[in-house]
């Protein structure tokens, strides 16, 4: 069980049930639960699209793609089924923050993925959760047969003549399947290896059909634009990031908690206020602002609006809503190895500059760390990640690369220090190795 | 192979979900594993059938998850987060604390068939590092002296 925190400058919106019960669906109701579905059924298919436009969403699964304007994508008229599907895979490093919606909101996300069924025109909707969160795809699988028990899913529901329905599908570990395509692979009982795009997964998606894939996030925040206004909404946060967003604060920190903040909130107020500073003994190093596939920031570069459009200014992104912070008794070229590994490790190996770049950045970064490391080794790290950058099949290649590159761009000195049979200056006995 | 009722069940709600009948695949193999502890030639051939595939396509989708398996391992599965967020929590610390106590390296098992050790990437438990989990159990803001309670107590349970 996750445990939650409190701030007073947090704005609860997608948390605003969490740790009040509404697992249980009488309690859900009492919260204003199934509302925003009833409100939609009653409303046109653009209507709805229009409000979630209007409440300025962006994809909270890290690219930060409008919601609305992926939804109008979906062609009005289909031959094959339309489906919904709902991406709980949440893996991406520093992100904690989808499973706390599942486990204490979980009708939250039938009830978006339902909304944005109805302004497609999808009879059925999958919730795919990570394998490793089984507890959660009980709760799911728990709060789905509820509904169905009082027809809030299924046929006829709310006796409007609509026929809709939900299933979880639980996945069985693999960060890659996170990704739009490979997810639909692996619904679909495959290895999740990506598809080519175009066509996107609006037009051709699962079994071919037009296929709305969200970020579980993103699907909560819906039935709140629908009932309280998209205006309302996109107010909460920053122009074009509208709403809040719930951010993952983790590292050395004297308060790390999963927090909802309105978009653009300050990094820096983020790090000293919301989440109480660095613990005691420990110094700011840098920050990877939006889980680990984005670049880092230095200490002088944290006074910045956390949105899509801002971060960018800094040199990084916003991503997942994973804030890392970084202390000073933690070696980057430690980090920058266990980065890579992971996505050593992550790579589908379906494409060359991907499955043999990150295995090349390991191999460098293992012998970098434990001083076996010469001068040329840094800049053929970022060579060989500006090499992958563009040339990958699907974004998982660029993620490995971006923050390697900005790992050596921003703090060259610490991977200066690694050079000529010098070990790690914060490790207590290391033994350079040779791969 | 006879599938279990439990499994049965699943298996014949699972596959009215989807239009075809290889969707079930991924979900429908960790739960024959739950209960078998490993996915066994006979239980990689039921499922085959079922789904219209050949073993060694099922083989291969399972290949590719990293929680999917066809060997045994022992009965209580430590698996330690050492990703970014735990990593600079001290998961290295914790890890290495596992390997000590429990005699064992990454992924081996001790020798009687009690405790699984493995290193694992991100569990979605950042903000409470580090973190592990034990089987299903998610265990957090791990110290020295939770794993030695945790350890001690599954030794002691196992004597009884
Ligand atoms: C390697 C990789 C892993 C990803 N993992 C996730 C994930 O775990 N959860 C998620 O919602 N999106 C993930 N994404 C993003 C999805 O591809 C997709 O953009 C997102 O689910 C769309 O939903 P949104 O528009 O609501 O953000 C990942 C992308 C990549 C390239
Ligand atoms: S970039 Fe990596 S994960 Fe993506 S298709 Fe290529 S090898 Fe697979
Ligand atoms: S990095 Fe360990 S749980 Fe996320």
């Amino acid at each position: 069980m996750a445990y939650l925190v409190s701030h007073p400058d947090e704005v609860k919106v997608v948390s605003k049930r969490f740790g009040k019960g509404a697992t249980s669906l009488d309690r859900y109701l009492e919260l204003d639960g199934y509302k925003a579905l009833q409100k939609a059924l009653t409303m046109q298919p653009d209507a709805i699209i229009n409000e979630v436009k209007a409440s300025n969403l962006r994809g909270r699964g890290g690219a930060g793609f409008p919601t609305g304007m992926k939804w109008s994508f979906v062609p009005k008229q289909s031959p094959k089924p339309k489906y919904v599907l709902c991406n709980g895979d949440e893996s991406e490093p520093g992100t904690c923050k989808d499973r706390l919606i599942f486990e204490h909101d979980p009708h939250s996300v039938i009830e978006g993925v339902m909304i944005a069924a109805l302004a497609v025109g999808a009879k059925t909707g999958y919730i795919y959760l990570r394998g490793e969160y089984r507890y959660l795809v009980q709760i799911m699988e728990k709060a789905v047969a509820d509904a169905y028990a009082r027809g809030f899913i299924g046929k006829n529901i709310f006796g409007s003549g609509v026929d809709l329905d939900i299933f979880v599908h639980s996945g069985a570990g693999a960060y890659e399947v996170g990704e739009e395509s490979a997810l639909m692979e692996s619904l679909e009982g495959k290895r999740g290896i990506p598809r080519i795009r175009p066509p996107f997964p609006a037009v051709v998606g699962l079994w071919g059909g037009p296929t709305v894939i969200n970020n579980a996030e993103s699907l909560a925040s819906v039935p709140h634009i629908i009932l309280g206004g998209g205006e309302w909404f996109a107010k909460l946060g920053t122009p074009k990031n509208g709403g809040t967003r719930l951010f993952c604060m983790s590292g050395e920190l004297e308060r790390p908690g999963v927090y909802e903040l309105p978009m653009g909130y300050n990094l820096k107020k983020m790090i000293y206020d919301v989440a109480g500073g660095m613990v005691k003994g420990k110094k700011l190093k840098g920050v990877v602002p939006g889980g680990s596939s984005v670049q880092i920031i230095t200490p002088d570069e944290i006074d910045v609006a956390m949105d899509f459009d801002s971060l960018p200014k800094v040199g990084s992104m916003l991503g997942s809503g994973g804030v890392i912070v970084i202390d000073d008794h933690t070696c980057l070229v430690k980090f920058a190895l266990r980065v890579t590994q992971f996505y050593q490790h992550e790579s589908c190996g379906w494409c060359i500059p991907c499955r043999e770049g990150t295995d090349w950045m390991k191999k460098t970064l293992v012998r970098m760390h434990s001083g076996g490391g010469v001068a040329k080794d840094i800049d053929n790290l970022k060579y060989l990640a500006e090499n992958m950058l563009g040339r990958t099949f699907c974004p998982l290649g660029d993620a490995a690369a971006m923050p390697i590159i900005s790992y050596v761009q921003k703090f060259r000195s610490e991977f200066e220090d690694h050079l000529n049979g010098k070990p790690c200056p914060y490790e207590k006995a290391a033994q350079p190795v040779m791969v | 192979m006879k599938f279990s009722d439990q499994l049965e069940q699943r298996f014949a709600t699972m596959v009215t979900h989807y239009p075809t009948k290889r969707s079930v695949l991924v979900p429908m193999l960790l739960y024959i594993q739950d209960e078998l502890g490993s996915l066994t030639e006979e239980a990689i051939h039921e499922i085959a059938q079922r789904v219209e595939l050949s073993d060694l396509e099922v083989r291969n989708v399972i290949s590719y998850y990293s929680m999917l398996r066809t060997r045994a391992v022992g009965k209580y599965n430590f698996q330690i987060c050492t990703n970014v967020s735990c990593l600079l929590r001290g998961a290295e610390d914790i890890f290495e604390q596992c390997k000590k106590k429990l005699g064992v390296g990454n992924k081996q098992t001790t020798s009687d068939g009690l405790f699984y050790l493995e290193e694992v990437e991100c569990i979605g438990a950042c903000s409470w590092a580090p973190a592990m989990m034990m089987n299903y159990e998610f265990v957090e803001n791990l110290t020295a002296a939770k794993i030695d309670e945790l350890i001690e107590g599954l030794k002691k349970k196992e004597q009884q």
